[in-house]
């Protein structure tokens, strides 16, 4: 497609939301539904694992104004799975609503309904459980054949054929390969073994976890919560409550931020399963401390990392193994660990003859994990690029020239990226202007400042994916309305990263008009068009692209009337802001003229849906370094620079691209240097609050800079891929890399606290 | 408890519970812009004024506002809107769920301190946390409408 | 989270006294630690209405009520001016401005809490606490007693000659610290505070006389390696026992090397 001068796409417009969120309009779930409706509350298990043998909620039931208390005994025996994906899901159906066995720390074990948040704790309190307290599986590298279950039930079933065995602890396991691993890596001069840990991160929104429920006119459940995926919800929702998909509706309002968190089900079949029974409105806030032990965090991963290279720096073998820890229930946990190797190993595709990626993913007694940002390549991308920059050090070779070396590049095909090839790839731009911003080449690895202090340099290259290749659906519709406005209706979530924007962006740059003449509608399980839901890194790249047909098509549409209309045939007429016209101007017809023709005898619908999927999922690229300073004598870490360049393909948005890089790179820093998940001998997470779990204030960072050096993809609308995972990976292995540098220590373990880099300095110097 | 305060400039009467959070109490009151992100005082989003001064309405009983002046964003419309411009025109309100709590602690320190330097706008706003937006949007915004204010000055 | 079944806000220390006598009771300060108990109160008692929130300033000393707030002795002038800007390094990393426009000096020191900045600086800096049925008593004294069911009125800072240094170490800026240290220098002694042991803090003096020639490089290594040797430290979250020993030693050493500094001493 020739490329023309665009006139809303890769402009900084306002989110269309912006003004209502700064100045604090009620849209969030909690402001704009009632509040004189039952309130929810779940007793968590206090114990890893353990047999409920006794529940007596008589006393409880008494309290004044408890309205329903319900238990194992109560719910279906459907089980489900939590995760937001496409059916058949590839997570294993593992859970029930409630169950008698409980498995982690914060598993729920009964569900309190009643007019008011006292009257509920009181009832909490008065529930009588009597546990028969079970040894718990703990340690995730033992979990795999361990003799205690996690899942030893008979309805546990594996939708999908993922390598899953509930009688081995396993929810996924599997292999990929390519080439002669052994036989290229024995050719190799150097060959490097290492074993990298990264944690069980919470995504740490700043809404937590909440969703109201109401039985509508019709009868129906209508659920309104924060979530990325109103239709995987109505879903889950119908095979947890075991009612039929007519009677749901999910609708969405402005959710505080997702970050993956809210791409499983966490809250929802809770109060929905009360109004269900009762037949009353119900809400279930999570508190900060559910949201942190009874949420939906990053899997924990463990991955050695074997590297074949020559001296000179040629990468040719990679084999890595994941061990991920999906915790208690298998949310997400087959596909995430896909991602730490199918992300990773393809951007050393230029001299890579030959790669394994094998992985298991077992149960254990802590809390699920889901889907976070990044979604295992995160995990994956801080080993890989962490041995390579130990490889640089081994060889005496520059960091970036290794990387310039064995880059993948634009039209290769990577046998490690399902056969796919790089349409659009300007990863070598994004390190040449990455190196050329942050001054790479006159910067020493590290140098001793002199004041106690050593000033060091790292760097990381990543990748991602835009949407899941073949299997993500994204549909869009658009209506011409009077006076000429169009109606975008999507069943992608904004969820503060702008899609409603930017895809009001893509129509307005195909309908030649402003971003102002079109209004956004999402989502609603009823009344939007199909979409998988806002994960992965789709939206953009995948309902963007149906948003772009869709206008593509209303156009056709308008000018057949238009044609009538002006009694002209369609060829000659020029879709315009308000009108449309001839070539030369001659014949002229608004669209609100269009439009009221459109309602009034008219049988052609002015209005489209297009639905797509692509059976690519393009990467974007970028490169990210880091210059910080390390305190000999403390071990503190102070970031000074963070450059990073990203290919997003053509960016939709220039503000939003630049906002969501920095987002990530923010995380990713607490990923790389605070954020930690530790349990106690019991399994009982010691992070449970904000206060515990440190997260970046905006006095813990330092000045980023941004560029972007585009690529244009010819799948994606007008040249885009995606944006919204890939800026949380580079921040681990550049700091990392950095603190190495600094200390001649590595850090194959996150997070890298000043604790750890005064010891290992110490420890290093003896 | 009966208690009497003013609310946004307006008197308001209720009778309450003893523990009743400053927060909860301003949400019933409609004031929704005051949002709860923790229970542990670390994240700053349900910031209001107390007698003008920022505090944290999750850790106020309603009780000891009696008799007080309390101000939410509800009630710092006009200047939301000026402010806010300018954080939107950077794409760095993302979610939105920090917003007012950030937007209640800016202004406040621009009536404190209406020319911060930069390590002055990252000490004041650091009680402010933000997931979404790695906090260099809200920096380049506050920075700009500064810049508006300070041209806005030597005009007049 | 708490629940108070009777809120009185005193008109007297006198009546708040006496209302604190019962075991239920409990006297507000800022109200940021004990929101997150899970406690029943049965009368909260609010000390807001006893004119506690200045800071007066005598001949000899500041005095400082018990609801003055952190951010109050941030922004004092003469405190800082006293203390060489210790008073608002001792607080300035505690969460944000509005968690200290609530905090109060009373509350943080009573608690007597071992991740204590506010301890770790009153302690170091001399100050005393006026407690209403006890007396006065200095700041080390009284973080050495067990909890009882006195309040505490003031805070006294005698306004003696000193050179102070505060220093910290976080994991993040506004995190709880690993460990605290002030360093406090008047004209008789020498102190120095260690706190976020993560036991409470505790004043180590100059007892062997390793500073008595003045504050050099040697000296103050040597103190701080002292230092390190008396003060016993503990594991916790935020960092282990062997690491905080480490702190104390540098820590104590720079502090000490700011003072020097600060006169033009080593």
């Amino acid at each position: 497609m020739e490329e023309k001068k665009l006139s809303v796409i890769n402009k900084p417009v306002r989110k269309k939301d912006a003004m209502s969120l700064l100045c604090g309009k009620p849209v969030y779930v909690d402001d704009i539904t009632p509040s004189d409706c039952l309130i929810v509350k779940i007793l968590h298990s206090p114990y890893a694992h353990a047999l409920i043998e006794e529940i007596n909620t008589a006393a409880a039931m008494k309290v004044p104004g408890i309205e329903a208390i319900y238990t194992y005994k109560d719910v279906p025996d459907n089980r489900f799975t939590m995760a937001g994906q496409t059916y058949p899901e590839a997570s294993p159906y593992d859970r029930l609503i409630l169950d008698q066995r409980v498995r982690f720390v914060g598993d729920a074990v009964a569900i309190v309904a009643g007019e008011t948040e006292k009257a509920v704790d009181k009832a909490l309190k008065l529930i009588k459980v009597k546990y028969q307290v079970l040894e718990p599986v703990l340690d995730f590298r033992k979990a795999k054949d361990e003799p205690i279950l996690v899942h030893p039930e008979e309805n546990w079933k594996a939708l999908c054929p993922v390598g899953a065995d509930n009688q081995r602890n396993l929810c996924a396991s599997g292999v990929d390969e390519d080439g002669d691993l052994e036989g290229v890596m024995e050719a190799c001069d150097i060959v490097l073994e290492n074993t990298y840990h990264t944690k069980a991160d919470s995504q740490a929104m700043m809404e937590t976890f909440r969703t109201y429920t109401t039985i509508d006119t019709y009868g129906r459940l209508h659920v309104i919560s924060s979530t990325q995926i109103v239709f995987h919800v109505r879903r889950i929702l119908s095979n947890a409550l075991g009612i039929p998909k007519s009677m749901i509706r999910v609708t969405k309002p402005r959710i505080g931020g997702g970050f993956g968190a809210k791409q499983s089900c966490v809250t929802e079949v809770f109060p929905a399963f009360v109004t269900w029974k009762t037949k009353k409105s119900a809400k279930l806030i999570y508190t900060r401390k559910e949201s942190q032990t009874a949420g939906s965090p990053r899997h924990e991963m463990e991955m050695k990392v074997r590297l074949g290279a020559m001296k000179d720096g040629t990468i040719r073998a990679i084999d890595l193994y994941t061990l991920s820890n999906t915790g208690a229930y298998g949310e997400h946990g087959p596909t995430t660990v896909g991602l730490s190797g199918h992300k990773s190993i393809p951007l050393y595709n230029g001299n890579l003859e030959a790669f394994r990626f094998r992985y298991d993913v077992v149960y254990t007694n802590v809390q699920a994990a889901g889907a976070y940002r990044g979604y295992g390549a995160t995990q994956g991308i801080f080993a890989l690029e962490s041995m390579v920059n130990e490889l640089s050090d081994r060889i005496s070779m520059d960091p970036a020239a290794i990387r310039e070396k064995n880059m993948v590049r634009e039209g290769q095909v990577a046998a490690s990226y399902y056969n796919e090839q790089m349409n659009a790839c300007a990863l070598d731009r994004c390190v040449a202007r990455a190196k050329e911003m942050f001054r790479w080449d006159e910067k020493p690895l590290a140098q001793d400042m002199g004041n106690g202090k050593i000033r060091a340099k790292g760097i990381a290259m990543a990748m991602q994916g835009s949407g899941i290749s073949g299997m993500d659906v994204g549909s869009a519709t658009i209506k011409l309305n009077d006076d000429g406005f169009y109606a975008l209706s999507i069943g992608a979530a904004d969820m503060g990263t702008g899609c409603d924007t930017t895809l009001a962006q893509i129509a307005a740059e195909c309908l030649e008009c402003s971003v102002d003449n079109i209004v956004v509608y999402g989502a609603d399980s009823d009344s939007s068009p199909y979409d998988s839901g806002s994960y992965a890194s789709s939206t953009t790249y995948v309902t963007g692209k149906a948003v772009e047909k869709a206008c593509c098509e209303l156009k056709e549409r308008m000018t057949e009337i238009a044609a009538e209309m002006l009694g002209c045939s369609c060829e000659d007429l020029i879709v315009g802001p308000d009108a449309i016209c001839t070539a030369d101007g001659s014949k002229r017809v608004s669209l609100a003229a269009i439009a009221e023709k459109s309602m009034n005898g008219n049988t052609k619908a002015v209005q489209v849906t297009v639905t797509h999927s692509s059976p690519l999922s393009p990467p974007p690229f970028m490169a990210g370094m880091v210059e910080l300073e390390v305190d000999k004598e403390t071990g503190a870490v102070e970031l000074l620079d963070y450059v990073a360049v990203v290919d997003c393909g053509t960016p939709i948005n220039s503000n939003l691209v630049r906002v969501q890089t920095e987002g990530g790179l923010v995380q990713g820093i607490g990923m790389a240097l605070y954020e930690d998940i530790t349990y106690s001998s019991r399994g009982k997470i010691a992070e449970n609050s904000l206060m515990q779990y440190k997260i970046p204030t905006r006095q813990d960072i330092c000045k980023l800079r941004v560029d972007f050096e585009s690529s244009y993809e010819k799948t994606g609308p007008f040249g885009a891929k995606s944006i919204g995972e890939i800026v949380i990976n580079t921040p681990a292995p550049a700091i990392a890399h950095a603190i190495y540098n600094a200390t001649g220590v590595w850090h194959r373990e996150l997070p890298i606290t000043p604790e750890k880099v005064l010891m290992g300095i110490l420890s290093h110097e003896n | 408890m009966q208690i009497e305060l003013w609310v946004n400039e307006k008197k308001i009467s209720a009778d309450i519970e003893p523990d009743l959070l400053l927060i909860d109490f301003l949400r019933k009151q409609g004031c929704k812009s005051v949002k709860r992100g923790c229970e542990t005082a670390n994240c700053g989003l349900c910031t209001v004024f107390l007698d003008d001064k920022p505090v944290l309405s999750c850790s106020v009983l309603a009780v000891r506002a009696a008799g007080h002046r309390v101000v939410t964003l509800e009630g710092l419309q006009d200047e939301a809107e000026e402010f806010g411009a300018y954080i939107a025109d950077q794409g760095a309100e993302q979610c939105g769920f920090c917003n007012p709590g950030f937007m209640m602690n800016a202004i406040a320190m621009f009536r404190e301190n209406p020319d911060p330097t930069e390590e002055e706008i990252l000490e004041y706003l650091s009680g402010n946390l933000c997931r979404c937006s790695g906090y260099e949007g809200q920096m380049r915004g506050i920075q700009s409408y500064l810049a508006y204010k300070r041209e806005k000055g030597a005009a007049n | 989270m708490i629940e108070i079944a009777k809120y009185v806000k005193a008109e007297s220390l006198e009546e708040a006294y006496q209302l604190n006598q019962k075991k239920s009771s409990t006297v507000i300060g800022g109200m940021l630690w004990l929101k997150m108990q899970k406690k029943r109160v049965g009368t909260a008692i609010d000390l807001s209405g006893l004119g506690l929130d200045t800071i007066e300033e005598t001949e000899e000393e500041y005095r400082i009520g018990a609801m003055v707030s952190l951010r109050q002795i941030e922004q004092h002038a003469g405190l800082n001016a006293l203390t060489c800007g210790a008073a608002k390094d001792a607080v300035k990393h505690i969460v944000g401005v509005q968690f200290r426009n609530l905090a109060t000096v009373g509350g943080s020191l009573f608690g007597r809490y071992g991740f204590s900045d506010v301890l770790t600086f009153f302690m170091a800096i001399g100050a005393k606490v006026e407690l209403y049925h006890r007396g006065i008593l200095t700041v080390e004294e009284f973080s050495r007693l067990p909890y009882d069911r006195d309040i505490l009125v003031r805070v006294l800072v005698p306004k003696k000659a000193q050179k102070t240094v505060y220093l910290s170490q976080r994991n993040t800026k506004t995190d709880f610290p690993v460990l605290t240290c002030c360093i406090c220098r008047e004209e008789e002694e020498l102190r120095c505070v260690i706190g976020a042991r993560p036991g409470r803090a505790v004043c180590l003096r100059d007892e062997k006389q390793i500073l008595k020639d003045g504050i050099t490089p040697e000296s103050a290594a040597s103190f701080g390696a002292y230092a390190r040797e008396q003060i016993t430290t503990g594991s916790n979250l935020r960092a282990g026992s062997e690491y905080r020993s480490i702190l104390i030693g540098v820590l104590g050493k720079r502090a000490l090397l700011s003072i020097a500094s600060m006169d033009g001493e080593g």
